[in-house]
């Protein structure tokens, strides 16, 4: 074997190595490197039993109450298949509205997530106002493409 | 390797064949990347209309997305050189490398910043450890240990060679980085494209008037970056060479 044939065979080894390493790393992480969890998710009880957690999914169109005169807000964060009241008071990043996407943080309380903090999770579209795109609500896993338009006109 | 490339590999390997023939390379890169973003700018920022939900401010992805896209070239770059420097022993890949690097990292790091301008305003905060931000944050120390690395010894070729290793086990996170969005649910929203580009199935979730100016802007960072490799990799072979007889004619040393 030339020397030249050696290196090759010498690094094609060590990329395997670490490839094969990293691919089963990551399917260990699969599923688990959640930045946050779906309703559904929290449904199948993988959400803590105490403490915070983040909880994502959309906001369902109609579902919006605010307490007059105060920051108090409240919304159903729903994927489609389980829904989760939640209560928030402060200030709502500026693309929050029906049908966005969001991730909450606090924690479950009597079946009420009680949010200290909202950040908003737009989807990938971007295009002129007036357009409709599947794109325009984030995708939640388990959740139909198409955002709440498809959650809601859906028989 | 067949006659035709290996003849066409060696000579422009070769440090003072390179060294003459990719100046007007350089040059011809830096004039298509100069008026491409200087198009791509004018096309981002006054002819593309604002975005349905993020009005003007989703602008600045004419920068974001482009230095995104070269933080992860540039890693593979630099993973290619190391493996062409390693194996054909070819000093030339390591200088390109060692030239290469710090333009990486300064894209990441370009990534990085303008990305979490966007977030504030756009998500509500300017950092996030979700999966796609803290791969990408991985990128840019990867980029500082290769560096580092490469500048860690005495000797320059332990240095490239140990650097060189670093960049082919590190580029294991760009696809890391590029399924992130698909693999784990980030806050991230997932790639403006979409489907395999080799069975066409491609698409986008750009609007076509929003799309052009960023493939231009694109081709302008991926011009600059040529035009900056080949003048940084020419400086670096003059230095590591200047004690041979061409490197000391072509800096006018006696």
């Amino acid at each position: 074997m030339t020397p030249r044939r050696q290196r090759m065979f010498m690094l094609a080894a060590m990329i395997v190595a670490v490839g094969a390493s990293v691919f089963f790393a990551l399917r260990a992480l699969h599923g688990e490197l959640l930045y946050y969890l779906t309703p559904t998710q929290v449904a199948e009880g993988r959400a803590p039993t105490s403490g915070n957690f983040r909880l994502g999914g959309l906001v369902l169109p109609g579902s919006v109450r605010r307490r007059p005169g105060s920051m108090t807000v409240r919304f159903v964060l729903t994927d489609g298949h389980h829904s989760i009241p939640v209560v928030f008071t402060g200030v709502l990043p500026d693309l929050f509205r029906p049908g966005q996407g969001v991730v909450a943080r606090g924690d479950l309380v009597k079946g009420t997530f009680v949010a200290n903090e909202i950040l908003a999770k737009h989807g990938p579209g971007y295009h002129p106002p007036g357009i409709h795109s599947r794109y325009n609500a984030p995708h939640i896993p388990g959740s139909l493409p198409g955002g709440t338009t498809a959650l809601v006109t859906r028989p | 390797m067949s006659g035709r490339w290996s003849r066409w590999i060696h000579r422009w390997a070769s440090p003072p064949y390179f060294y003459r023939a990719s100046r007007p390379w350089g040059r011809v890169f830096a004039v298509v990347s100069f008026v491409a973003i200087a198009i791509g700018l004018y096309g981002g920022l006054w002819l593309a209309p604002p975005d349905f939900q993020q009005g003007n401010g989703f602008r600045i992805i004419y920068v974001h997305v482009p230095s995104a896209w070269m933080s992860l070239f540039i890693f593979v770059f630099l993973a290619v050189c190391g493996l062409i420097g390693l194996i054909w022993r070819i000093k030339l890949a390591h200088a390109m490398a060692s030239a290469a690097a710090p333009i990486g990292a300064a894209f990441t790091a370009i990534t990085l910043v303008t990305g979490s301008l966007w977030a504030k305003p756009m998500w509500g905060t300017f950092w996030v450890w979700d999966a796609r931000l803290t791969s990408e944050l991985i990128l840019f120390f990867l980029y500082l240990g290769v560096i580092a690395l490469s500048r860690s010894f005495e000797n320059q070729q332990t240095g490239d060679r140990a650097a060189a290793i670093l960049a082919i086990v590190g580029a294991v996170d760009v696809p890391i980085i590029h399924y992130s969005v698909d693999w784990w649910q980030t806050l991230h929203q997932g790639a403006i494209f979409r489907g395999n580009p080799f069975d066409g199935h491609l698409h986008t979730t750009v609007a076509p008037s929003m799309l052009w100016p960023l493939l231009v802007m694109w081709l302008g960072f991926m011009c600059y970056f040529g035009a900056l490799v080949l003048w940084r990799a020419r400086s670096e072979i003059l230095l590591r060479q200047l004690d041979t007889g061409w490197a000391r004619e072509a800096v006018g040393a006696p």
